[in-house]
């Protein structure tokens, strides 16, 4: 039955945007909210199933059909359901299904109703394609298809320019990556003659060998096609610009799942990746300087989604800091706590842009607090839990994750790691100080027209604030809780979790605490206290400050050193050669036809004599012609 | 009847009608004349296939000078026709101003 869980949200797809607007309105909501909890029911049902066979040997597996079958090679349209994929399955459903219900209600008003919830039903048939696949061209499949979903939902409002180029923007850099991940899977199959995860994970060790090249090159061609899909550096610019889409979309697709396809696809190529110690270096540092990078832009935004847009960044850099270190479970673990409180997030913070009518620039805010109760609380839940403030669910997979970066001794990048949870504590309190307390700085007419969202939207903001407060004891205690003891059997043994001394473990976890509470009480003391003093402290390092604003200058980097060569290369060969050899040649050789019928058609005078005279001299000719030759 | 006319006679006859004809079609600029011209044309011709049929003592060209008759006359049915026409809708019999197929 598992390839039903991802079948019925793609019927409901097709039903909602075929002919959802022909049925009432109500009919077309419950189907499109009815295919994610059934599709979530049958997860919950398989994970119970799984939970009742030896931890060994956990594995579901259905097939619905040969898909490919050409000499040796074969490819199935099967499905596989393991400790992996039942937490990326149960994250999938249990969030979108939430966000589905939200989105009654932030989109209740959009004249486009139905075709964002098939949209939204599409993506996450793609996203349980992608999380259930047996093997790795169907992994691909769903790969592209929450790109294609990415594309359309972030255009969604297409009549908005910023929304369609933000659309096309995400859809070509998704490009890039996949254009590697897509060489990676041909070499692949060039290896191993086959795409199947237990043919390519069990043979991996006889096939490659450990530290060689090829391991290094082909683990390096998946992970820059997860850097593509998971917006880590040099890849991420898609993402910020991806908060043009509605702001469930924002939850949905850029924090809590297709993002973490990138992580999934690195955890699942685990054993693959374990042969390659430089792929699973390059894995580290990328993701550790990610997430420090993406950090210190978030400190001086002002967009409240592209905050933590920022922040879904810089999340994502730890959890493939943890992967690059070996830390798979950890990794994952911390995939699911961000799932929930980043959802929690995005949620709330649509929830602020929905009470005030499409504001989203936290300067213009302040003190929203005293209107929104259920809102601001629940941010503020979601706020604790990203910054890693115990016991909140980031808490214990950040800190598992820095703990395995210790472990394994990168000592440098625990430093970034730490650093990056002060700034962490220090943009997420500015952004709930500046939005939530202290005075409002709205005009008179907003603030008589603050509303709390209604309950559909209230309903998901409580789930997942309680989601985001209490999920994360499963991992509780670290390195051996529940969910690493699930997830251990699928992953290669890893030294490094094992062998952190839990002494060290507590006094790391308090350092990297203290350092989180010291980014939030200087968010405090700098932008509720004293707001001036952020400004002072702005000015006294502007190059410091406008390099953090301008975020980097990389758009502009790439805008120099990628688009524009390639516009203008594009429209010189359209001049030139589309233009005039292409064109030209065609061109030319209708002018020679009408140049030749011009000729010719002199000879056409209509008037008899000359054509009399002409069969005459013909005549003379071929009679002369007869006669003389003999 | 014995001294026969001898053949190159006919020819060098039929020869002179058929340039005659062919001049006058080539020279003349009234259509009728023209058709007239044309006859003679084939005209001459019939001669040349009466004088080879009698020489040759086959019947052959007399057969086909029948059926060139009767082609001509289904000719000079049509050309008439055509003339009349043009006679009427051009109000000239000048060939030079009847160019209505010029390219």
């Amino acid at each position: 039955m598992i390839w039903l869980i991802p079948i019925i949200p793609l019927a409901g797809s097709l039903i909602v945007g075929l002919i959802g607007r022909r049925m009432p309105r109500t009919l077309a909501t419950v189907i499109a909210c009815g295919t994610p909890s059934l599709s979530l029911l049958l997860s919950v049902m398989a994970f119970v199933r799984l939970l009742q066979m030896p931890a060994e040997g956990r594995l579901l597996r259905s097939s619905i059909g040969s898909w490919i079958a050409s000499g040796d090679f074969s490819v199935s349209f099967g499905f596989l359901f393991d400790p992996l994929s039942a937490i990326m399955a149960l994250v999938v459903c249990g969030v979108g299904l939430l966000i589905h219900i939200y989105s009654i209600g932030y989109m209740a008003e959009d004249r486009d109703y139905h075709r964002f919830f098939a949209l939204l039903n599409l993506f996450l048939a793609e996203m349980l394609v992608l999380v259930l696949a047996d093997n790795y061209l169907l992994l691909f499949v769903g790969w592209e298809g929450v790109g294609l979903c990415s594309y359309l939902l972030i255009g969604f409002w297409f009549e908005r320019p910023a929304a369609a180029s933000a659309g096309t923007k995400a859809f070509l850099v998704n490009r890039i990556g996949d254009g590697a991940m897509v060489v990676g899977l041909i070499w692949m199959i060039l290896l191993f003659g086959s795409v199947d995860f237990q043919t390519v994970l069990t043979d991996a060790p006889t096939v490659l060998v450990y530290g060689s090249v090829t391991a290094s090159l082909l683990t390096l061609l998946l992970f820059i096609g997860a850097t593509g899909k998971s917006a880590q550096l040099p890849l991420y610019v898609w993402l910020p610009d991806a908060m043009e889409g509605p702001t469930p979309v924002s939850a949905l697709i850029h924090a809590a799942t297709m993002v973490t396809a990138g992580i999934y696809l690195v955890a699942r190529s685990a054993p693959l990746f374990q042969l390659a110690p430089v792929s699973l270096e390059i894995v580290a540092w990328v993701g550790g300087l990610t997430a420090l990078y993406a950090a210190s832009i978030a400190l001086v935004q002002t967009d409240i989604k592209r905050i933590i847009a920022y922040s879904t960044i810089s999340q994502l850099g730890y959890m493939f800091l943890g992967l690059g270190v070996g830390a798979y479970a950890a990794g994952i673990f911390h995939l699911m706590t961000h799932a929930f409180f980043k959802a929690l997030l995005f949620l709330s913070a649509g929830s602020v842009i929905h009470a005030l009518a499409g504001e989203q620039d936290i300067r213009k805010m302040g003190g929203l607090r005293q209107f929104l109760r259920v809102t601001a609380g629940s941010f503020l839940v979601g706020a604790l839990a990203n910054a890693g403030i115990a016991p909140f669910a980031g808490f214990w997979s950040k800190d598992e994750i820095l703990a395995a970066v210790y472990a394994s001794g990168h000592g440098p990048l625990w430093v970034i790691g730490a650093l990056t949870a002060a700034g962490t504590g220090l943009y997420m309190f500015r952004l709930y100080f500046l939005a939530f307390e202290g005075k409002s700085r709205l005009d008179a007419h907003m603030l008589s027209h603050l509303h709390e969202a209604p309950w559909s939207m209230r309903l998901p903001l409580v789930l997942l604030a309680l989601g985001s407060a209490t999920v994360g004891f499963v991992g509780v205690p670290p390195g051996s809780g529940l969910l690493q003891r699930f997830l251990g059997p699928v992953f290669p043994a890893s030294a490094h979790e094992a062998t952190a001394e839990p002494t060290s473990e507590v006094v790391l976890a308090v350092a990297v605490l203290a350092m989180a509470v010291g980014g939030i009480v200087m968010a405090y003391r700098y932008y509720l206290l004293d707001p001036q003093r952020s400004e002072a402290l702005a000015a006294r390092y502007p190059a410091l400050y406008r390099t953090f604003f301008h975020k980097y200058w990389v758009d502009e980097l790439y805008e120099t050193a990628v688009v524009r060569p390639t516009v203008t290369s594009a429209r010189t060969l359209s001049e030139l050669f589309d233009a005039r050899i292409v064109d030209g040649s065609v061109n030319g050789i209708a002018a020679l036809a009408a140049r030749a019928g011009s000729l010719l058609r002199r000879l056409q005078t209509g008037q008899v004599p000359t054509y009399i005279l002409s069969i005459l001299v013909g005549a003379v000719v071929l009679l002369g012609y007869l006669a003389f030759s003999g | 009847m014995t001294a026969t006319v001898p053949l190159n006679a006919y020819l060098i006859l039929s020869a002179a009608l058929f340039v005659i004809g062919v001049a006058g079609v080539l020279i003349r600029r009234n259509v009728l004349v023209i058709f007239m011209a044309i006859e003679l044309m084939l005209n001459a011709v019939n001669l040349t296939f009466v004088a080879f049929a009698r020489f040759l003592h086959s019947m052959d060209g007399q057969i086909i000078v029948l059926f060139v008759m009767a082609v001509a006359a289904a000719e000079v049915a049509i050309g008439l026709a055509i003339i009349i026409a043009l006679h009427r809708n051009k109000e000239s019999m000048n060939v030079d101003e009847i160019n209505l197929l010029k390219g």
